[in-house]
């Protein structure tokens, strides 16, 4: 599977905010988008994800499920963690697997996998900032997506769940999957930058 | 035991949990007694057994207005006092409150069926119970509306003592809308001369109505105490450090 | 199929949890339709001849009034990025959402409706008369007012600009939901109570198809 983007363009509120970006990214590989505040990292992901459209340029995928769009085969972890606080934290993780659709993964499992089981039952709303990242991320263990789409995926995790993180990645890495994430800091894995927007 | 004293949570519950049976105990037999001397009270010469309604409807109509009269002080000592059951108190007096004066519209409506004819009429009195009705519906929403129960506190106090302020001007001009509109068909009940065998019993249904509001009053004091530890013991869990896989 | 489900399942669940709106409307359409004899005067005779107007006033504005919400809220948390990635197409989405909507806070209404007709002096069959019309023209305001709700995602601007985007486009269901009641109630005259229930019907019937894929189009216009 080889995803890649060709002279791409994007124009955000009349800004140009990239033009002539390529990129290509294939399975098993980690690519991070590194680059100054305002450089377009998350509007590059945005795009992927089919969330922008852009002004010039395309982003094909080879490989794929030849009978879907980019969008519908990527998991988006985005800045917002999409977790409602009225609904409990097995609520929500449920929800998203059984719209995401597939074949849902256990979610009990999916929680463990990020340390929330003490807060299974509790509703989202009591979680810490960290522990809603942590509960998104239990989202892209769900349902099985070969690209995961991440904007700053590390923010607001301490350390050691950042290390479990890097493990996660690491397994979707293996199983064929690819990651594209836009970072500031170290994402915990071997992955191949992509600069843009110049020097830090 | 002092208000201070009282002022501890855990104290208020031991003394809530001790006191609450003797209570349901004694809010039963006033209300046996009351409901027995209304049913062998004399039919009324005018209105004829519907003026039994009354022995409930007055009790309910009066504790409608005392329940804002008792959210009001719990207001204050929320804003003024800083009183840490004072929210707990409010919190708990508006449903309470909400339901007797539900109560106090649909007697009136049933009372006002044989004598008016109509379910509802827009009576000066009858009027401005409803817009009591609305106000403790508000009030009820305001506080489900607001997830951290110490923020919607301080909302609820302010509104509630706004509504303390209002809810004369609102009776005066609902009062004074009503004779506007219809001078002559206002009904007016028998007024102060009361007969003896119809006070009786209106007084004695008016204190167990009263003690019905206080027992289910601490008891809904004791289940919002203890929800909102469960509420903190969930936080707690929630915030628990755990070893990651 | 069950994708669509666990969105209708999820809105529901939100709106009748602690803290959801679903009351609130219901609150609103009491408030307003209990201001009216205030302004109008406590003539009985009078509030029964103007009741399914004013029902249908008040309902228009509590169903309008709530639909603010809802995409907004989705789009504040991230939501509404998933669901515009997801597999399902946007507008069967947009359609489920807004039926959740209709489930939660329009139902409601049409359920408080004896207990206001009460109010407002009608009798039994002009209650089941408005009622009936609420049930068959709601459907039309929740899923004509979910354009309004998906320009206010775009517009990042809700409230009253939508009131104002979306009250115009409601005139036709207030019309024929109103005519349908009075002819009911009154029996008589040229204009008999089917041929205004039947184009209530319609409007809701083409609001189903209209509404779901003018609010997805405008949500994918306002991709940002």
């Amino acid at each position: 599977m080889r995803l890649s983007g060709r002279n791409l363009r994007c124009v955000r509120g009349g800004r140009e905010v990239f033009a002539g970006l390529d990129f290509n990214a294939v399975a098993g590989e980690a690519v991070a988008i590194v680059g100054p505040n305002g450089a377009g990292k998350t509007s590059l992901l945005r795009l992927i994800a089919g969330l922008l459209l852009p002004a010039e340029g395309a982003i094909t995928l080879e490989g794929g499920d030849g009978e879907m769009t980019v969008a519908e085969q990527a998991h988006y972890l985005g800045h917002r963690d999409a977790m409602k606080p009225a609904l409990t934290v097995t609520e929500n993780l449920i929800f998203w697997a059984e719209f995401l659709g597939g074949t849902p993964a256990d979610p009990a499992a999916c929680i463990a996998a990020v340390g929330l089981s003490h807060a299974a039952a509790l509703p989202a709303g009591f979680l810490s900032a960290g522990q809603r990242r942590r509960l998104s991320i239990a989202r892209l263990l769900t349902v099985r997506r070969p690209i995961w789409l991440l904007d700053e995926p590390t923010a607001a995790l301490d350390l050691a769940s950042q290390r479990v993180f890097a493990g996660l990645m690491t397994d979707h890495l293996a199983s064929g999957g690819l990651v594209i994430a836009a970072t500031h800091g170290p994402l915990g894995i071997d992955a191949r930058e992509l600069r843009i927007g110049g020097e830090v | 035991m002092t208000l201070t004293e009282l002022a501890n949570p855990t104290r208020f519950l031991s003394l809530a949990t001790r006191i609450l049976p003797w209570l349901a105990i004694l809010t039963g037999v006033l209300l046996a007694i009351g409901l027995y001397q209304s049913a062998v009270a004399p039919d009324d010469y005018q209105q004829g057994a519907t003026v039994k309604i009354m022995f409930i409807h007055v009790p309910n109509a009066w504790l409608s207005m005392f329940v804002w009269g008792v959210m009001s002080v719990a207001s204050l000592g929320t804003l003024v006092w800083r009183h840490p059951l004072a929210d707990v108190a409010a919190k708990a007096a508006a449903p309470i409150g909400a339901a007797f004066t539900f109560l106090a519209l649909v007697t009136g409506s049933l009372w006002g069926r044989p004598m008016w004819g109509t379910y509802w009429e827009w009576d000066a009195r009858l009027t401005s119970v409803l817009i009591l009705f609305l106000m403790y519906l508000g009030l009820i929403a305001l506080w489900r509306a607001v997830e951290d129960p110490s923020r919607a506190a301080r909302a609820a106090a302010v509104l509630t003592l706004v509504g303390a302020i209002n809810i004369p001007i609102i009776k005066f001009s609902v009062d004074w809308w009503n004779t506007l509109h219809q001078p002559a068909s206002v009904m007016k009940m028998s007024g102060s001369s009361l007969d003896k065998s119809f006070l009786i019993p209106l007084l004695v249904m008016a204190v167990a109505f009263s003690l019905l509001f206080i027992t289910l009053h601490l008891a809904a004091m004791r289940n919002e105490i203890l929800r909102r530890r469960l509420r903190a013991l969930q936080m707690l869990q929630a915030s628990k450090p755990v070893a990651l896989p | 199929m069950s994708a669509l489900g666990a969105l209708i399942r999820r809105d529901v669940h939100i709106a009748v949890r602690v803290g959801g709106g679903a009351l609130i409307g219901v609150l609103f359409f009491l408030t307003v339709v209990v201001l009216m004899p205030f302004a109008l005067g406590p003539d009985l005779a009078l509030l029964a001849r103007l009741g399914p107007a004013i029902l249908w006033l008040g309902a228009l504005l509590a169903s309008l009034l709530t639909l603010d919400r809802l995409f907004t809220a989705d789009h504040d948390d991230g939501s509404l990025d998933l669901i515009l990635m997801s597999r399902m197409p946007l507008e069967l989405a947009c359609a489920a959402k807004a039926l959740a909507h209709w489930l939660a806070a329009g139902v409601p209404l049409i359920v408080a409706t004896p207990v206001l007709g009460l109010l407002l002096n009608l009798d039994g069959r002009a209650t089941l008369a408005v009622a009936l019309t609420l049930l068959a023209g709601t459907p039309a305001l929740t899923f004509t007012g979910m354009i309004g709700a998906a320009l206010a995602v775009t517009l990042q601007r809700g409230g009253l600009l939508l009131a104002v985007l979306v009250l115009p486009l409601s005139i036709p269901v207030l019309i024929f939901g109103v005519a349908a009641s009075n002819a009911a109630i009154l029996e008589q005259g040229t204009l008999t109570f089917s041929t205004p229930f039947s184009i209530l019907c319609a409007l809701s019937l083409a609001s189903l198809v209209i509404g779901p894929f003018a609010a997805a189009a405008s949500l994918r216009h306002g991709l940002d």
